[in-house]
């Protein structure tokens, strides 16, 4: 396996050719697909890379289905259906395509990696996505100014290149701006909050067309399914989860950074890649998904491979590729519980159980991690089973899944930290007044829906 | 057609009123906002279902199809 780096700052991760630096391959091949080691600069730079796209329409929409791509932005939905719902409603107003490179999860990093690298790439993918979806317009959906700068100039290279312009759309940060409602919503002119309806994206989007929302590394693989076909994508990976994956590993790693891996890859490896957990007793466990994931033990749990169905089954989710690693001085509970607070002061305030119910669960972990409101003994049973409570009181229950990713999260670090919860009964460990391991942004709420109920 | 219950949770502002019109298949959380039971609503309580639906303050109750009606592509 080969992959390359972007280490530093995640905040910083741009994919920055400085800051690159390709690993020793260690035996498999054909890596890496979407990410170059150092960015491709200009389109006839990419072109002599990649050649021209070659299947186009409705024989790549077979050829999708038939690669058995997945979407790479944390659902893993068949790309291939995908494509076919929206093209078979598109009719005579014709479809949309959002190409989503939002990356709200802060613990990822891949999609800027993959936006500075290989913009080219992404915007063919764009492209044969209009084509074969029939679509009319085409957003790309980015947070940061200097990224939609940087692909403003990709753009305008390619005029009259592509069947349909593409529009590049600078959303507002939030954890929730990402979900596909909310880049819906924003482009129809509303807030990039998670709207609720009826019918999904696919079916009614924006401006009530079907709208296919793809994340930014499933359409640069569909860029190189058009050009190597099908058997060529399922030459990496394994037969449930074929082709490759972008993933970013930080926390306790040495080289934290974004990495090409083949899908199903044992997680150990994974790690490896990353010069293995950078600290003194090993991997204690990994919060696999991101924030939106959950806790995979370390010892032979990190035999999992690292596919989304391989790690659903064993507890954990792939998401969209997000390895953080916890040191074995760590504090599963403290670092779960600075996770769910910052995930909490993400709620975007529009619905009742989310705004209610993720204050509770973080100030109840809070609780049983760090021993906060006091009263002992007494205090840490009540929190935990007021926890078991308010996880079903938030899930399910709100517009979009945030309430859903949190109760899960929690669920999974009272499972894979049982020991831990005991201990934190006399009272916090002392990793738990120590520093923390991850780097949680500390950033202000998003513009709340309406006031506070 | 059997149909289920279902509130717009962005829309609906805790007055409780479905959970005091219809409390067979709707409870109050701790902060108020109503919790619907799972599963069709029974063909005796369809009519009070939808005379509760009717009178939501926030129009954030919902009686649709049950299960919800396969996509369609006739627009």
């Amino acid at each position: 396996m080969k992959g390359s780096s972007v280490p530093g700052e995640m905040a910083d991760l741009t994919g920055d050719e400085a800051a690159t630096r390709a690993l020793a391959p260690a035996g498999s091949t054909g890596l890496p697909r979407v990410l170059p080691p150092v960015p491709v600069g200009g389109l006839r730079a990419h072109e002599k890379q990649h050649g021209v796209p070659g299947l186009r329409g409705v024989a790549l929409i077979g050829e999708v289905e038939r690669s058995g791509l997945t979407g790479r932005g944390g659902a893993a939905f068949p790309a291939g259906k995908k494509l076919r719902s929206v093209r078979e409603r598109a009719g005579l107003r014709g479809a949309v395509v959002i190409a989503n490179g939002m990356e709200s999860e802060p613990a990822s990093a891949k999609d800027a990696a993959l936006l500075a690298r290989a913009p080219h790439l992404v915007l063919d993918g764009i492209a044969l996505a209009a084509e074969a979806t029939s679509a009319r317009s085409a957003y790309l959906c980015v947070r940061r100014q200097a990224q939609a700068e940087a692909l403003a100039a990709a753009i305008a290279e390619r005029d009259g290149y592509d069947p349909v312009p593409v529009e590049l759309a600078l959303v507002p940060e939030g954890y929730v701006s990402s979900a596909e409602t909310s880049l819906v919503r924003y482009i129809n002119g509303g807030p990039a909050l998670p709207g609720f309806s009826a019918q999904r994206p696919f079916e009614r989007g924006v401006r009530g067309r079907p709208t296919l929302v793809s994340n930014v590394e499933t359409l640069a693989n569909l860029a190189l399914v058009s050009r190597h076909g099908a058997d060529w994508f399922r030459s990496a990976g394994t037969a449930s989860a074929p082709g490759s994956a972008l993933v970013t590993v930080s926390g306790a790693a040495r080289h934290p950074g974004v990495y090409e891996i083949a899908l199903g890859t044992p997680v150990r490896d994974v790690l490896e890649l990353a010069g293995g957990g950078g600290e003194i007793g090993g991997v204690q466990a990994v919060l696999a998904g991101g924030y939106f994931g959950s806790w995979l033990p370390g010892g032979a749990a990190l035999g999992t491979p690292a596919a989304p169905d391989a790690l659903r089954a064993a507890g954990a989710a792939f998401g969209a590729g997000i390895f953080l690693v916890l040191p074995a001085a760590g504090c599963g509970l403290a670092e779960t519980a600075r996770v769910v607070r910052y995930l909490a002061g993400q709620s975007a305030g529009q619905c009742g159980p989310c705004l209610n119910g993720l204050p509770a669960i973080a100030d109840a972990l809070e609780q049983v991690a760090f021993g906060t409101g006091g009263a002992g003994r007494n205090g840490h049973d009540r929190a935990l089973r007021w926890l078991r409570d308010l996880f079903g009181l938030v899930e399910g229950r709100g517009a979009c899944h945030l309430p859903d990713g949190v109760a899960r999260l929690v669920a999974s670090a009272l499972r894979v930290f049982a020991d831990d919860v005991r201990a934190h009964k006399r009272g916090p460990c002392l990793a738990a007044r120590g520093h923390p391991v991850f780097a949680v942004p500390s950033r202000p709420a998003p513009a709340r829906a309406g006031e506070a109920r | 057609m059997s149909k289920r219950l279902r509130v717009n949770p962005i829309l609906c502002e805790a007055h409780g009123v479905c959970a005091e019109l219809l409390p067979e298949l709707i409870r109050l959380d701790p902060w108020g906002y109503p919790i619907l039971a799972p599963g069709p609503v029974p063909p005796g309580l369809e009519s009070l279902a939808r005379r509760t639906v009717a009178s939501c303050p926030a129009l954030a109750l919902l009686l649709e199809p049950s299960p919800p009606a396969p996509a369609c592509d006739t627009r």
